[in-house]
């Protein structure tokens, strides 16, 4: 480039800013893709916070008792999620029994095993279950399951009595045998979930799992690994992140599933250890039963249960989210 | 458009060769010389010997199971009879096992067996939960009055030649029409805003849409009974149910959408930017449309689980059994809200009503994912035929419009390209046409 002389009489052209400056249509795109971004923030901040301040009511009344407390009647200001909190970690966890070694097997047979045209299909099978509307399993569960599976829990609560979570038993300790006693239980509840939550699972495993890379996998085999090494001693370890993180997405998708668990469960607000026996609760069982009769005051209190449910599943979300992460190459921004 | 055709034919037209050298690789294999060349082995099929295995540890697990059930002990129920089985048959399986191999071999083959029987569990467990659905709606589907009639003149008691869903129906279109016309342009161009313009703040619309994919559908709903419902419009609407499913789809749309857009290559946009274009005109020539196949699915997957969430419409719709149009006034009732209402009548009317509901809205889901399917098979920028043949037309279209435009003022652009060849013959019969492949 011609520059003027230093030293001459002639002028030095200013130093020319190289900041970029957009041309209007860049600048509207840039207002509007930036006030979508805007309204989505606003509107969800605006759900967490209505949320929290409509909970503040109930939850400052209640005070800390409220994470204890067992019943759950607002109008007498005696109230708390004890029981309720402890039913959705045991239906929450009884699915996780369910689905964690089928998803985990699903996912090593479809990412492993099978190859060509029956893994395409199984993947979109997969996929089309994670689709299923939770209505249809809550439909199976109430219809189909809850008949069936009375003998088995029988079964269980007979021969595994020893462990106190099986035994069935009324309040003075009698066990109880007859068919009425093992309905609308948190086991029923917790084996449709488990079925509702195996498709995301398995898809997110299998995703962990097909990006073990090829040259370990391929360098097992050459030392003569079998299969089931190599994918111990390869797949396995690279898709740790991906087996946590599905395991943990499951768990927030259980822990807030509701119309399932409302079809089949009989609502008790006591805490209930025994799994097999009738009566459990849930968060989210609560709110679809309650809302409607509910104060002013006692929607409040409704809010405060849902908020705390939120928190959990926040909770389990980004740990999960995390661990998906770190195992994998993702956005950074 | 023809930055953008350029660009996608040459990006496919170097995978396509990309894909031949991968496919044929210019490998020579040494002569064999004297040593004789044997019969070729399939390698993947199984052995006789290892076909044996599985049969008769079968054969031998099932007929023990059947001996102990019937003979030897009190034994009685199917799911005994099949656990007893399966446990047998592993037992049986690693005693043939090992009888010709080692133990890794033995470990190998019963990891196999409790994989493929997993999966087997999982999907017959997956694919009863529908069919039993579908088996039990045989009752109601069949009479075509359940399409066309609603429940407003059919009480519990009235057989299934009476009564319909349509008022379910309509109220489910127009329900998911309104959430998705606020999901659709809010979440897409949030999603574009994450991808495309970036920065501390998308950093933070991100990380406040993927924390809201945690919130629990009936949260969703509380959140809309208690904000809308009690304090603005104090009466259940079909636009509140609307309002609700937007909270609910709103960050799925966005976390899929993003991911879809970050799919779309680097170097597409890079070449738009470096012929000079604006960044609204790269978004809307390059990104969208390279990344259109898979908005689509994104939409439609988040449109098929909006569909199906029962919790959030339970309350905020309300339940009725007329045909409610109006969104704003009174109760509209939507399909999976439906099935939860006829199912909690004892009446085998009722519940027979209740799974033909539930098959209908199954169908539905099922239909609006292989429609995705169909979009979505492909990953970004990769054209059908027909759609390449509708870009190779464009572009020789725009050859054509150039170099006319070009014999029209010769002097003006043999000045800004003197040595463009298609400006030196603008005759269509010579242009390039395209590769076939």
């Amino acid at each position: 480039m011609a520059r003027p002389e230093r030293h001459g009489v002639a002028v030095i052209d200013e130093r020319r800013s190289l900041a970029a400056r957009p041309s209007r249509s860049d600048s509207i795109f840039k207002t509007v893709t930036f006030s979508a971004g805007a309204v989505t923030v606003g509107i969800m901040l605006c759900v967490g916070l209505f949320l929290a301040l409509r909970a503040g009511d109930a939850l400052s009344v209640a005070g800390p008792s409220f994470l204890v407390e067992q019943q759950w009647s607002p109008e007498t200001k005696v109230f708390g999620i004890g029981a309720i909190l402890l039913g959705t970690f045991t239906i929450a966890l009884i699915a996780m029994a369910v689905a964690v070694p089928l998803a985990l097997g699903t996912a090593l047979l479809i990412s492993e095993v099978v190859g060509g045209r029956l893994r395409g299909f199984l993947v979109s099978l997969v996929d089309l279950m994670a689709a299923v509307p939770s209505v249809v399993y809550g439909l199976w569960g109430l219809f189909f399951l809850q008949a069936n599976v009375i003998p088995v829990s029988q079964w269980i609560s007979t021969y595994f009595a020893w462990i106190p979570i099986f035994r069935v038993s009324d309040a003075s300790g009698d066990v109880l045998t007859e068919a009425s006693a093992f309905t609308s239980s948190a086991f029923i509840a917790g084996i449709v979930v488990g079925l509702m939550v195996v498709p995301t699972q398995t898809s997110i495993m299998r995703e962990a799992f097909s990006q073990a890379p090829v040259g370990e996998r391929e360098a097992a085999l050459a030392l003569g690994s079998s299969r089931w090494g190599m994918i111990q001693t390869v797949v396995l370890p690279f898709g740790r992140g991906g087996i946590i993180g599905g395991i943990m997405l499951g768990l927030g998708r259980a822990l807030g599933e509701t119309i399932a668990v409302y079809m089949i469960i009989s609502p008790i607000f006591t805490i209930n250890w025994q799994v097999l026996k009738t009566g459990t609760n849930s968060v989210s069982a609560l709110i679809a039963l309650r809302y409607g009769e509910a104060s002013e005051f006692g929607l409040s209190a409704l809010m405060a249960a849902g908020l705390v449910l939120f928190i959990i599943t926040l909770i389990v979300n980004f740990t999960a989210s995390s661990i998906v992460a770190r195992s994998r190459s993702g956005a950074e921004s | 458009m023809t930055i953008l055709d350029e660009t996608r034919r040459a990006d496919a037209t170097d995978v396509a060769l990309f894909e031949a050298d991968a496919v044929a690789p210019l490998t020579k294999t040494p002569s064999p010389g004297d040593t004789p060349v044997g019969v070729k082995r399939t390698l993947r099929r199984a052995t006789l010997d290892e076909r044996f295995n599985v049969i008769g540890a079968l054969a031998a697990a099932a007929a023990l199971t059947t001996l102990l059930f019937g003979w030897f002990t009190p034994l009685t129920s199917v799911v005994g009879w099949v656990v007893v089985a399966f446990v047998l048959f592993i037992g049986f399986y690693s005693l043939l096992v090992a009888l010709r191999s080692d133990g890794q071999e033995v470990r190998d083959r019963i990891m196999t067996v409790l994989l493929v029987s997993s999966g087997v569990v999982l999907f017959s467990a997956l694919v009863f939960v529908v069919a039993y659905t579908i088996i039990r709606a045989q009752d109601a589907l069949p009479h075509l009055n359940f399409f066309t009639q609603t429940m407003e003149l059919t009480g519990p008691l009235d057989p299934l030649s009476m009564g319909g869903i349509v008022h379910a129906i309509i109220g489910t279109i127009i329900q998911i029409t309104i959430a998705l016309a606020i999901t659709i342009p809010l979440g897409i161009t949030t999603a574009v805003f994450l991808n495309e313009i970036g920065g501390r703040f998308a950093r933070f619309v991100r990380t406040i849409s993927d924390a809201m994919t945690a919130l629990p559908s009936i949260v969703a709903g509380l959140f809309v009974y208690a904000a809308i419902i009690q304090l603005i419009t104090h009466q259940r609407s079909g636009f509140a149910a609307a309002m609700a499913l937007t909270v609910m789809m709103l960050p799925i749309v966005i976390r899929s959408a993003d991911v879809v857009l970050r799919l779309v290559p680097g170097n597409l946009r890079e070449a738009s930017y470096a012929l000079g274009t604006t960044r609204w005109r790269t978004v809307w020539h390059v990104v969208l449309p390279t990344a259109r196949s898979g908005l689509v699915t994104a939409v439609i997957l988040g449109t098929a689980r909006g569909i199906g969430e029962t919790s959030p419409v339970l309350l905020t719709s309300g339940i009725t059994a007329v045909t409610n149009f109006n969104p704003f006034a009174g109760p509209m009732i939507s399909l999976p809200l439906q099935v939860f209402d006829f199912v909690k009548s004892p009446e085998p009317a009722m519940i027979a009503r209740g799974f033909a509901t539930a098959a209908v809205l199954l169908l539905l889901v099922v239909g609006l994912f292989f429609v995705a399917r169909l979009i979505g098979g492909r990953g970004p920028g990769q054209l059908s035929d027909g759609q390449r043949r509708r870009v190779a037309a464009a572009s020789a279209d725009d050859v054509v419009r150039m170099a006319n435009a070009h014999s029209a003022a010769p002097g003006r652009h043999a000045a800004i390209a003197p040595e463009l060849p298609a400006a030196s013959s603008p005759d269509p019969q010579n242009l390039p046409k395209e590769p076939s492949q």
